[in-house]
């Protein structure tokens, strides 16, 4: 796969931010409440350290934010930077899409691609 | 219909899209490798590529010019590597008019991938942004209508 193939340079936050489980939950937690890191901590069977260094991954990412509260720091999902990473795919599929549709009307014998028609390829 | 299965994967950048066709390999090779084939698919309608510059070998470039209602705008390819009639990968940019990758606007790696199915032609496409700041120009050159059901597609996307 390509992922072998990815130095450590060009491994980008998103993919850190998302491959693991653990990050993957805290974002879930923290687009429905939005808890201290150390309320957070109390939740997973890992240090405050460690709970700590996954929020640090995700903000870098741009996934979370950090917001002071007296001597706590609390923690909430940026929802539209979610929400964006699934935008982008989104479009990306509809360009393929569009793509995969012209050529089938190139490859479809004795048819002029015709973009404006094309329901009436009937495949046997 | 054509396309059989797309998936993506957020954690990877990576969008997989597999494709079946009724026809032989050469022939959905000859889509990719003649420019004059290529210019009639890999724009949309309104925005149909014309490929200026077509060197279709390790190393080379390819560059197009879509134009549409809105103005042109110009993308070029490098040509990672080769293998007639069942692989292809390239990098794909925005440039400037003279071919030049414009390094400011999203670029991607595309592999193609064709092998005989059933008597005809199975395409699979993986294109990979280079990097997050790729995909958020991508977000940010205008073409993403915005930010509709930003809360509520979270578990979808992280499940």
């Amino acid at each position: 796969m390509v992922v072998g193939e990815l130095t450590e340079d060009t491994v980008d936050g998103l993919f850190h931010a998302l491959a693991d489980p653990t990050r993957r939950d805290i974002l879930r937690r923290c687009a429905a409440d939005e808890p201290s890191v150390s309320r957070l901590a109390r939740a997973y069977p890992m240090s405050f350290a460690a709970v700590q260094k996954h929020v640090a991954v995700l903000e870098r990412a741009g996934l979370v934010t950090k917001e002071p509260r007296g001597r706590e720091q609390l923690v909430r999902t940026d929802t539209a930077a979610v929400a964006r990473a699934r935008q982008a795919f989104d479009d990306l599929e509809s360009t393929w899409r569009g793509r995969v549709d012209r050529m089938s009307a190139l490859l479809a014998p004795a048819t002029e691609p015709e973009p404006k028609n094309p329901s009436s390829r009937g495949a046997g | 219909m054509s396309v059989t299965s797309v998936k993506t994967d957020y954690a990877n950048l990576t969008l997989t899209l597999i494709a079946d066709f009724d026809a032989p390999i050469e022939r959905v090779w000859d889509l990719w490798s003649d420019p004059r084939q290529l210019e009639r698919w890999w724009g949309p309608p309104n925005h149909p590529a014309i490929f200026e510059k077509y060197d279709l070998a390790p190393g080379g470039q390819a560059t197009y010019r879509m134009a549409g209602p809105d103005g042109a705008m110009w993308g070029a390819w490098r040509i990672r590597a080769l293998d007639p009639p069942t692989s292809l990968e390239f990098v794909n940019a925005y440039a400037d008019p003279d071919g030049t990758p414009d390094t400011t606007m999203p670029a991607f790696t595309v592999t193609v991938r064709l092998t005989e199915r059933d008597g005809g032609t199975r395409m699979e496409i993986h294109e990979r942004f280079e990097s997050r700041e790729d995909m958020e120009r991508m977000i940010d050159t205008g073409t993403v209508e915005g930010l509709r059901q930003a809360v509520g597609q979270i578990d979808g996307l992280i499940a």
